[in-house]
């Protein structure tokens, strides 16, 4: 038993932290990489929108922020999900990292929305399916931050806060279909995993700047993971090992 | 069965249930979550009496007209089923275009007609540049011509 590879071992603090500080560097390069690239493809080469000129460009932006902030909260229903289930310390540490940019996402989305939305549609919001429920999607992000960080007990936040984000993932496919479910001002979704109503450069600047979030998503997740780490196991033997090295 | 299984399974079980209860939910809110409802549905007499509502659909071809006073704009909305007769004073927006989405919000006058305060524009999810559109523009109207039984009676184009 002693000898097989065992998966559990990543699960352990201890294990994890000087993995993800490895990693983080890497998740930063390709994050620049795919923005540059990203950024190059959709700003110089893409060509202009047929009907909404230069304006459109902003998806490049819009619909990526869009997408981590489904996604993002997905993952994180999957770790409080786990967490609850086999009580694993990581989950609720991974949860609580990726929260904040999980609420900038949506916070992006919104805004970009906005100010997308005034000069194309007439309006800078209104109350429609999408608009609303990727509001509420930003309200439970600040909901789950809110509650974890007013209980002390780390283990006991852990666990209020999964289930606020167990209860709150029907919110999710009710953003991504609402422009199919119900009448809405936002227009239906472009691009999915079987076709794209968008011309091809347009289309490859989008999902690259949605690689680039991406990158920039799991570094900073990471990043956070590791302090949450060192604050909570500040009394185990590996962070004060860990505190007494040299800076690498 | 461990009690990690079981845990996961009563999580599962949760999880289907509050679907289950969101979607009888939404589905009873369903006119209520509507953004704005469609010339037929006015028609059949769907519309709220005497509250402002939204209308949605594309903006008629050739029905954009100004009033004499210079300011009232005129169009129709149009599900191309039935029709509503709009007036609106005030900016439209850019994506504003005969054959193109609309939605305006206002109240049916006694005359039948809808007096509205705003109107946006709601655009289609295509993405394409300018001369990509115009192809499929062009090769749509070259597709209607070849099907349409009234073409066999015009003169062939000449190209």
């Amino acid at each position: 038993m002693k000898d097989r590879f065992n998966l559990y071992r990543f699960a352990s603090p201890a294990t994890f932290y000087p993995l993800a500080g490895k990693a983080i560097p890497w998740f930063i390069a390709a994050s620049v990489l795919f923005g540059l690239a990203g950024l190059y493809l959709g700003m110089l080469v893409a060509p202009t929108d047929f009907q909404q000129g230069e304006g459109y460009r902003i998806i490049f932006i819009h619909v990526p922020a869009s997408w981590l902030s489904m996604f993002i909260y997905l993952i994180m229903a999957f770790w409080a999900a786990i967490g609850l289930a086999f009580n694993t310390r990581l989950s609720g540490m991974m949860a609580q990292a990726l929260a904040p940019t999980g609420a900038l996402m949506a916070f992006l989305s919104l805004w970009t929305g906005a100010l997308w939305g005034k000069p194309m549609w007439g309006t800078w919001w209104v109350w429609d399916a999408r608009l609303t429920s990727e509001l509420i999607l930003l309200f439970l992000y600040i909901g789950y931050m809110a509650l974890t960080a007013a209980i002390d007990d780390p283990r006991r936040a852990d666990k209020a806060g999964g289930l606020l984000l167990l209860v709150g993932v029907v919110n999710v496919p009710i953003i991504y279909f609402s422009v199919k479910w119900w009448n809405t001002l936002h227009q239906g979704s472009s691009v999915n995993l079987t076709k794209s109503s968008m011309a091809t450069t347009m289309l490859y600047g989008m999902l690259l700047m949605a690689l680039c979030f991406w990158m920039y998503t799991i570094a900073v997740a990471l990043m956070r993971a590791r302090t949450i780490m060192l604050e909570r196991e500040r009394h185990t033997d590996w962070v004060k090992a860990e505190l007494e090295e040299p800076a690498r | 069965m461990k009690t990690r299984h079981k845990k996961l399974a009563l999580i599962g079980g949760a999880l289907a249930i509050l679907g289950i209860i969101a979607a009888l939910v939404l589905n009873a809110l369903n006119s209520n979550i509507a953004l704005y409802i469609s010339p037929t549905d006015v028609a059949a007499g769907k519309a709220p009496v005497g509250k402002p509502f939204r209308i949605g659909g594309l903006v008629k071809e050739d029905s954009v007209a100004r009033e004499a006073d210079g300011v009232t704009i005129r169009f129709v909305v149009t599900d191309t089923a039935k029709d509503i007769t709009v007036n609106y004073k005030g900016i439209l927006p850019d994506l504003f275009k005969e054959g193109k989405g609309v939605v305006a919000q206002g109240k049916m006058t006694e005359a039948g007609t809808f007096s509205a305060s705003e109107v946006l524009a709601k655009h289609d999810e295509n993405y394409m540049p300018p001369e990509a559109a115009k192809a499929v523009d062009d090769a749509q109207k070259a597709a209607n011509k070849h099907v349409s039984p009234s073409s066999l009676s015009q003169p062939k184009a000449s190209y």
